[in-house]
């Protein structure tokens, strides 16, 4: 314990020297933006696949279960962060499962007693945020070897690069098959204009359409990378 | 002659109806990473069957008789989870010691099941639905069997598509997940064979 005090003591006369390294602004934002294009969780790291698939039925959905997720990530990015000069090296994979499932913990209790039907509707799957590989990929990767400003613009940007991939999924899946866009009518709604029925592609909200869709962007995301490439 | 009627139901739905993987999503990382070749994800259908029904099985008895008595169900995640995560250690520690030929074959494939989401989803499931001991191993038998059928499908689909042409930007996970969806909605046809 005593060890730990002298190195935390040392390192907060250190910090003063290398000050600003941690307010440097770049860098912050360079972590933030890395989440929502170069490193997207989904489209570049493939990460997470097996809530993304599950709940992406409607829109409202994915908001829901990305929301989440970005709340365990950001959390669970800062504690960690924090924490990273006193876990041992030795078991800080339990360790960060630990601070990971406690999160987890919250949001599903805050989940029910807030949003009961969101809380329904994602079901098993929010207790299962503790097993999606990328809460503890970022944890092992970046949180445990960086500042908690840093990890915190970390799991912020991979949290909304998360949500933002759910969301795209959820609308196209919930256009196609349900007709409906958060519940709104889309295509229902433009069929109508020109007297049409819309009929639904049920497919889409059924597991077939989540892998199809999700294959479709994953081409369409390396469609483009290859284009910026090819541009540069 | 109704137990045995009822566990059949319990097996053909996990297996084929609601298959863990084209159906409910879970393990698809294992199932997108691992399966190219059909050996090795025979060898990790066989450790996925061993870890999720012994997983399954504890996690079931310490909700029975520590969670619920002690009134800390609001726990259950954190403590099924440890509870996975050790096991998976102990067991590849009993295997090795006691039969290296079968951790020769399934040794490498046991750390990565910690995070395979379906081994958690079993144990919190089988306590959800409330279930009794026995339909409750089926269940996770079930269930796992269900997961490696789609690992060696998927693994001798792929074995084929390396030789086939496919389009530069749907090479790797874009394919993949698509020949998934396909599979899928063939599994679908298995829809209303048994109600649950």
């Amino acid at each position: 314990m005593a060890d730990s005090n002298v190195a935390s003591s040392e390192i907060a006369e250190l910090e003063p020297v290398s000050g600003a390294s941690w307010l440097n602004l770049r860098e912050v934002s360079g972590d933030l933006v890395r989440g929502l294009w170069e490193e997207i969780p989904l489209f570049r790291l493939v990460l997470g696949m097996c809530p993304t698939l599950a709940v992406t039925t409607s829109a409202v959905n994915g908001v829901g279960m990305g929301i989440a997720t970005a709340f365990v990530l950001v959390s669970s990015n800062i504690m960690i962060s924090l924490l990273r000069k006193i876990i041992p090296d030795m078991i800080r994979i339990p360790a960060f499962i630990i601070v990971i499932a406690s999160f987890v913990t919250i949001t599903d209790l805050m989940m029910a007693a807030f949003t009961p039907e969101l809380h329904h509707a994602l079901g098993i799957f929010i207790p299962l945020i503790v097993v999606n590989c990328i809460v503890l990929a970022r944890a092992e990767a970046f949180a445990s070897k960086n500042g908690p400003l840093r990890s915190t613009a970390d799991g912020l940007g991979m949290g909304l690069g998360f949500t933002i991939v759910l969301i795209l999924l959820g609308s196209l899946r919930e256009v196609l098959g349900n007709g409906t866009w958060f519940g709104m009518p889309a295509l229902t709604g433009i069929m109508e204009l020109f007297n049409y029925e819309y009929q639904p592609m049920i497919v889409m909200v059924l597991p077939p359409g989540a892998f199809i869709g999700l294959g479709l962007f994953v081409a369409l995301a390396n469609k483009i990378e290859e284009r910026r490439k090819g541009k540069k | 002659m109704d137990n045995v009627v009822e566990i059949l139901l319990i097996l053909i739905s996990t297996i084929f109806v609601t298959n863990f993987v084209l159906a409910r999503f879970l393990g698809i990382c294992p199932f997108l990473g691992v399966s190219s070749r059909i050996e090795t994800s025979i060898g990790m259908g066989m450790a996925v069957i061993f870890v999720i029904t012994l997983a399954a099985l504890s996690s079931w008895l310490i909700d029975k008789f520590v969670l619920i008595p002690f009134d800390l169900v609001y726990l259950r995640t954190i403590v099924f989870i440890l509870v996975i995560a050790s096991l998976v250690q102990f067991v590849e520690m009993v295997i090795r010691k006691t039969s290296p030929a079968l951790y020769n074959a399934l040794g490498i494939f046991l750390p990565l099941i910690t995070t395979n989401c379906a081994v958690l989803a079993v144990a919190l499931l089988v306590v959800q639905k409330e279930m009794d001991l026995f339909p409750m191993l089926f269940f996770a038998i079930g269930a796992s069997t269900g997961f490696t059928v789609a690992l060696i499908l998927m693994a001798g689909i792929r074995e084929h598509t390396v030789h086939a042409r496919i389009p530069k930007v749907l090479q790797g996970t874009p394919i993949s997940l698509i020949t998934a969806g396909l599979m899928a909605l063939s599994f679908l046809g298995f829809a209303g064979l048994v109600r649950m």
